[in-house]
């Protein structure tokens, strides 16, 4: 973990990717290009909690935000990878979001 | 937080964290893994023929993208010989179906297999766009689950193929075991935790027909879910890393369905404790042999499938977020559907049926108050009310105490009263549907008579859909 000498450290750029029928929600595109603020208004660095409150207000596009999002995580239902691993194997919420991660968003509610 | 090493190859990062025994292995190590439970499952329960022609019921879906591809997969490295081809139903269901076909073609180009699609507008005359412009967002779902029972064996039938296998998975089971038992619906348990079952099938399609001159066939038309102990998790995983084309949209006309209650049961339940799914699957499979069905005999027989099944597929078919509104609906016609059968093939409840019983003169084909709804013992649906307020509105002394009346659309009266005048139904006895072979117990087929209905709504002015 690269900690800048700058006051407040570099902005984080990421790339979050939304499939199984999320990207409806985020205007229809799979890709997105976000660039977090290295240190939040508590001090903290952003974690995937925070990105998802993020996405929520500034990239959503659609009303129906509890087809992602319940009760401040995930909804049940939604896999979450990290750099193409189970977020459950990285902290989950608590993941401590870093410059050129990758996080994909896979909804799995939808017939088969 | 330090990376995990794979448990199986000791080598690779891990990526994965199995939710049935919580290990950590890295996306080629789960490939391989998944693979071989998915044959092992198949070996262990002796589910295929060497050489045996399997139809995939193929949506487009992530279920059964996976499933032909591991199927091919398995076949090609294990030597199994199997005949494997892709079965699609087009029901009609512009901005889904549509788009869902176009991902099936491109998997029948990718994993080299043939395609066959069978539209309800071909068998049936009626896509599920008009059924819904005809009779709205209620009970739709319904319509569709029974006639894609019918099309799915017409169709193995069409491809000379006596084996369809379907992608449902371990979550599908789960919600469906929990489903009957919210239900009370227990002798249900025994065809939703099989993972194999059979049904006689008569059919007289046209290409039948045409080959054997007329005469109907009656084949065993096997029904299975190899995918029946893999988690839906690791489904969309194995999809994921093997980066397989699949579609993915609910559809547009599936209202929340009751099955999305005991979805999000299970899916909340996962979170807490991932190994429940599987529990609870096995907890069903158990619980099946205690529970015998209305004939005695063992379970997963014949008769019993049959016509049920339909039910089944009807609410596996549709997924979806929580319902309010429809479920009601949705479940007073399936339940009438049920009592109907049930009433007439068990005959352990006593049956009132209000035409028969109607006084003063009043012709017997007179419609009849569709307020009055099942008060069954068993039932979760009583509405006392409407029950009262029809004996007084009919001067009919209705007893007080709970029977079962069989209810009566307008559209099920009449087709059904048709049946009963034309031909008594038979109990447990397989028959043909008089109008269109296929096999049934009753005289007409389900699929029959709710196309009866649709038929004599239908305006003379054709419906322009889309």
């Amino acid at each position: 973990m690269a900690e800048s000498s700058a006051p407040g450290g570099y902005p984080i750029p990421i790339t979050v990717e939304f499939t199984g029928g999320l990207e409806l929600l985020f205007g229809n595109e799979r890709k997105h290009k976000v660039v977090l603020p290295a240190r939040l208004e508590n001090g903290s660095s952003p974690n995937i909690s925070f990105l998802l409150g993020y996405l929520v207000d500034n990239l959503m596009q659609d009303e129906r935000k509890d087809m992602f999002i319940m009760e401040d995580s995930v909804r049940p239902g939604v896999l979450v990878l990290i750099n193409d691993a189970d977020w459950e194997l990285e902290g989950e919420d608590a993941y401590e979001l870093q410059a050129g991660d990758t996080i994909v968003f896979v909804s799995t509610l939808h017939g088969g | 937080m330090a990376p995990h090493i794979c448990q199986l190859c000791n080598t690779s990062r891990a990526q994965i964290l199995r939710p049935k025994n919580h290990a950590r292995i890295c996306a080629p190590c789960f490939i391989d893994i998944f693979e071989r439970e998915i044959a092992e499952t198949i070996t262990s329960t002796n589910l295929f023929q060497p050489g045996e022609r399997i139809a995939i019921g193929a949506s487009g879906g992530k279920d059964s993208t996976v499933l032909a591809s591991v199927l091919k997969t398995l076949n090609d490295r294990h030597a199994w010989g199997l005949d494997l081809v892709l079965l699609s139903i087009d029901e009609g269901i512009t901005g889904y179906r549509d788009h869902s076909l176009d991902a099936v073609k491109r998997n029948s180009v990718e994993y080299d297999l043939p395609l066959k699609i069978v539209s309800y507008e071909e068998l049936y005359g009626w896509s599920m766009d008009q059924v819904v412009a005809q009779i709205g967002k209620k009970g739709n779902c319904t319509y569709c689950g029974v006639f894609r029972r019918q099309a799915l064996d017409r169709g193995a039938a069409m491809l000379g193929v006596g084996h369809v296998v379907t992608g449902h998975n371990a979550d599908d089971v789960a919600e469906t075991v929990l489903m009957n038992l919210l239900r009370g619906d227990l002798p249900r348990l025994g065809r939703a935790t099989s993972i194999l079952t059979s049904t006689p099938s008569a059919t007289m399609s046209k290409t039948d027909s045409e080959a054997k001159g007329g005469e109907v066939t009656i084949t065993n038309v096997k029904r299975s879910k190899p995918l029946m102990y893999a988690y839906e998790k690791e489904i969309v995983m194995y999809a994921h890393y093997k980066k397989l084309d699949y579609f993915s949209t609910e559809c547009i006309y599936s209202p929340e369905a009751f099955r999305g209650s005991a979805r999000t049961l299970i899916k909340n339940l996962e979170r807490i404790r991932p190994e429940s799914i599987l529990d609870v699957v096995r907890s069903g499979i158990d619980m099946a042999k205690l529970v015998p069905n209305a004939e005695g005999q063992p379970k997963g027989a014949v008769e019993a499938v049959v016509r049920n099944e339909v039910e089944d597929e009807a609410e596996g078919g549709c997924g979806g977020s929580n319902a309010k509104e429809v479920v009601s609906e949705m479940a007073q016609m399936e339940q009438k559907l049920r009592q109907d059968e049930r009433a007439e093939e068990a005959g352990t409840e006593t049956e009132i049926k209000l035409p028969s019983k109607v006084l003063d003169g009043q012709r017997p084909d007179r419609d009849v108050n569709p307020d009055l709804l099942p008060v069954a013992a068993l039932t979760t649906h009583i509405q006392g009310q409407t029950h009262g307020r029809q004996a007084q509105t009919d001067g009919q002394q209705l007893p007080s105490d709970i029977r079962t009346v069989t209810i009566r659309t307008k559209q099920e009266k009449k087709s059904s009263r048709k049946a009963t005048r034309d031909a008594p139904p038979p109990k447990q006895k397989l028959g043909q549907c008089e109008r269109c072979g296929y096999l049934s117990s009753q005289a007409v087929c389900k699929a029959c008579m709710l196309l009866e209905g649709l038929n004599k709504a239908r305006p003379r002015t054709g419906i322009e859909v889309g």
